[in-house]
């Protein structure tokens, strides 16, 4: 079991990075021990810049920053950066074009017995409607490592969102293709494409070995960027295997499986399933009981592609 | 700083009044109140105070300057067209279909650095404007204006709890007070009095002039 959290790397990924870009810089709302930011801040206390519980200042003053040739990467709970501050979000980085990276931290239902409040379901949809924002959840630690240096060589408006508790990797390490836009083929069937992106990635790789053994085999896209929405990818498979489901940790509405469905039905329709959280607040548990409950873990997941492919 | 005289200061400031009451009565559509009222501020910044360069926009050592209370656009176009950073014939298609020349500041026009409109940002992103000049030891400086009924907007208030907390003594906020918001009084929608002790309690240090006039 991987102990290291996708916060722990986008903190680990920067420090290293910090060492020889003095414009790396980090923002944060009361949050850097909920961000692991803790290490950074102590190694680079002059770029750390805390603002308090403040999160419309956070990324006004993170915008001002990148206007003035920094590299800002704003952590704060995704459930507020995509709420509160959206108004910023929309206007001070993604209008004016300032290359801000907001680090949604304890995404989705990382923070499931703390309510709605907490539970952040619909910043996939809000971020996906604003112009000029890039929009990533990566799968795993390794993939967060290669998000994080890609952002960072190529500063740019981006929101992105990971989750709080450790997850399998889905990667072997870091050295693997890793491009922004570029969806990544995990698993090559035939019958049926699974689309996950974030914390449903894994699942959704063991849900096609549950298949497999079968007769069933499941095409399986990371689509880590959700925004540029890699659409070459998702036609393929739309026309390869006929039938998507997509799996969120994000409500049915406006997300992943918004993203696939809008582009899918106008350009090559099949039967598609939109697996992720009803249009209902979250039932509290652990990130575990709540995936269970929804059917966001593998058995959710291969019940969903069975239902799909055999109705 | 101060090589204008306060003559040729009213002069411009009255200039500025007179192009951007054209500009409004031409396009029909503006903020005429807020212009009006910000003219000789805006003036004063531009032709006297700022260190700024129309034809080098993005000199790395230029004062920055954030209209926070954006939708007063009009004074602040006639001032950059003026100045040289963009052509004085694109005024004329001041909120025409397609024009860079918007009833808010738009930053693909030169000169201008950020886009605001929505009340309540400017003083934020100048926090962050003066903390990178602070971390990069550079010597410029942040000059944002906001609107007095803009006070009741939350985010000046946090921007101005982090802008103490973080001493920064490159960054000057002016509140065009004008006593108007869009519904009448500010005292009456929702009253900001006394505003001289808000700032000062909150950490900054205030100083009050005579913004209808160029010798404050
Ligand atoms: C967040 C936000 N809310 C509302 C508005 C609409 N609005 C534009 S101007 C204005 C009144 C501003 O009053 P004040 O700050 O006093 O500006 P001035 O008197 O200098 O024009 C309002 C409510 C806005 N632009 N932004
Ligand atoms: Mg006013």
């Amino acid at each position: 079991m991987n102990k290291i959290p996708n916060r722990q790397a986008v903190c680990e990924t920067l420090m290293e990075l910090s060492a020889t870009d003095p414009d790396i810089v980090v923002l944060a709302s009361d949050s850097r021990g909920s961000a692991s930011m803790a290490p950074f801040a102590a190694r680079f206390p002059e770029r750390f810049v805390e603002i308090g519980i403040a999160e419309q200042n956070l990324v006004g003053v993170a915008a001002g920053m990148a206007a003035s040739g920094l590299k800002p990467f704003v952590t704060s709970p995704a459930c507020f950066l995509s709420m509160r501050s959206i108004e910023q979000v929309k206007v001070d980085v993604a209008y004016s074009k300032t290359n801000v990276v907001l680090v949604g931290i304890s995404g989705g239902v990382s923070y499931g017995a703390l309510g709605m409040s907490h539970h952040s379901l619909q910043d996939l949809a809000v971020m996906r409607a604003i112009p000029g924002i890039s929009v990533f959840l990566p799968a795993d630690r390794h993939e967060t490592r290669r998000l994080v240096e890609a952002l960072v060589a190529n500063p740019q408006p981006a929101y992105v969102r990971i989750g709080r508790n450790p997850v399998e990797d889905v990667h072997e390490s870091a050295d693997f293709p890793f491009e922004i836009g570029k969806a990544i083929c995990l698993a090559e069937g035939k019958d049926v494409t699974i689309i996950a992106a974030g914390e449903t990635v894994r699942p959704a790789l063991d849900a096609s070995l549950i298949l497999e053994a079968e007769g069933i085999f499941c095409r399986v896209l990371n689509l880590h960027t959700i925004k540029p929405f890699d659409r070459e990818a998702v036609l393929k498979a739309a026309r390869e295997t006929g039938f998507i489901v997509t799996v969120e940790e994000h409500s049915i509405h406006g997300g992943l499986g918004a993203a696939v469905a809008e582009l899918v039905s106008q350009v090559c329709p099949v039967p598609m399933k939109i697996v992720g959280i009803p249009d209902e607040p979250a039932i509290p548990g652990t990130s575990a009981e709540v995936f269970a409950h929804y059917g966001l873990d593998a058995a959710g997941i291969a019940r969903a592609v069975r239902k799909l492919t055999q109705c | 700083m101060g090589i204008q005289s306060e003559q040729n200061l009213k002069m411009k400031a009255n200039q500025i009044r007179r192009d951007l009451l054209h500009m409004v009565h031409h396009a029909k559509t503006g903020h005429t109140g807020g212009s009006l009222s910000s003219a000789d501020i805006l003036t004063t910044l531009f032709y006297d105070v700022m260190h700024h360069d129309p034809v080098n926009p993005d000199w790395p050592a230029r004062d920055r300057f954030i209209l926070s209370k954006g939708h007063s656009v009009e004074g602040y176009w006639n001032i950059l067209a003026d100045m040289g950073y963009f052509p004085k014939t694109q005024l004329e298609t001041f909120s025409k279909f397609g024009s860079p020349i918007i009833g808010h500041p738009n930053n693909k026009v030169p000169g201008v650095e950020m886009n605001t409109g929505a009340l309540g940002h400017g003083l934020s992103i100048s926090v962050g404007m003066a903390i990178a000049a602070k971390m990069k030891k550079e010597d410029w400086r942040v000059f944002t204006l906001m609107g007095d009924g803009e006070q009741a907007e939350g985010s000046v208030w946090e921007a101005a709890m982090a802008a103490a907390h973080y001493k920064l003594d490159n960054l000057v906020g002016i509140i065009d007070r004008n006593g108007l918001q869009i519904s009448g009084s500010t005292e009456d929608v929702m009253a900001l009095e006394p505003m001289d002790e808000k700032w000062h309690a909150f950490g900054w240090h205030v100083v009050k002039v005579d913004g209808l006039g160029t010798d404050g």
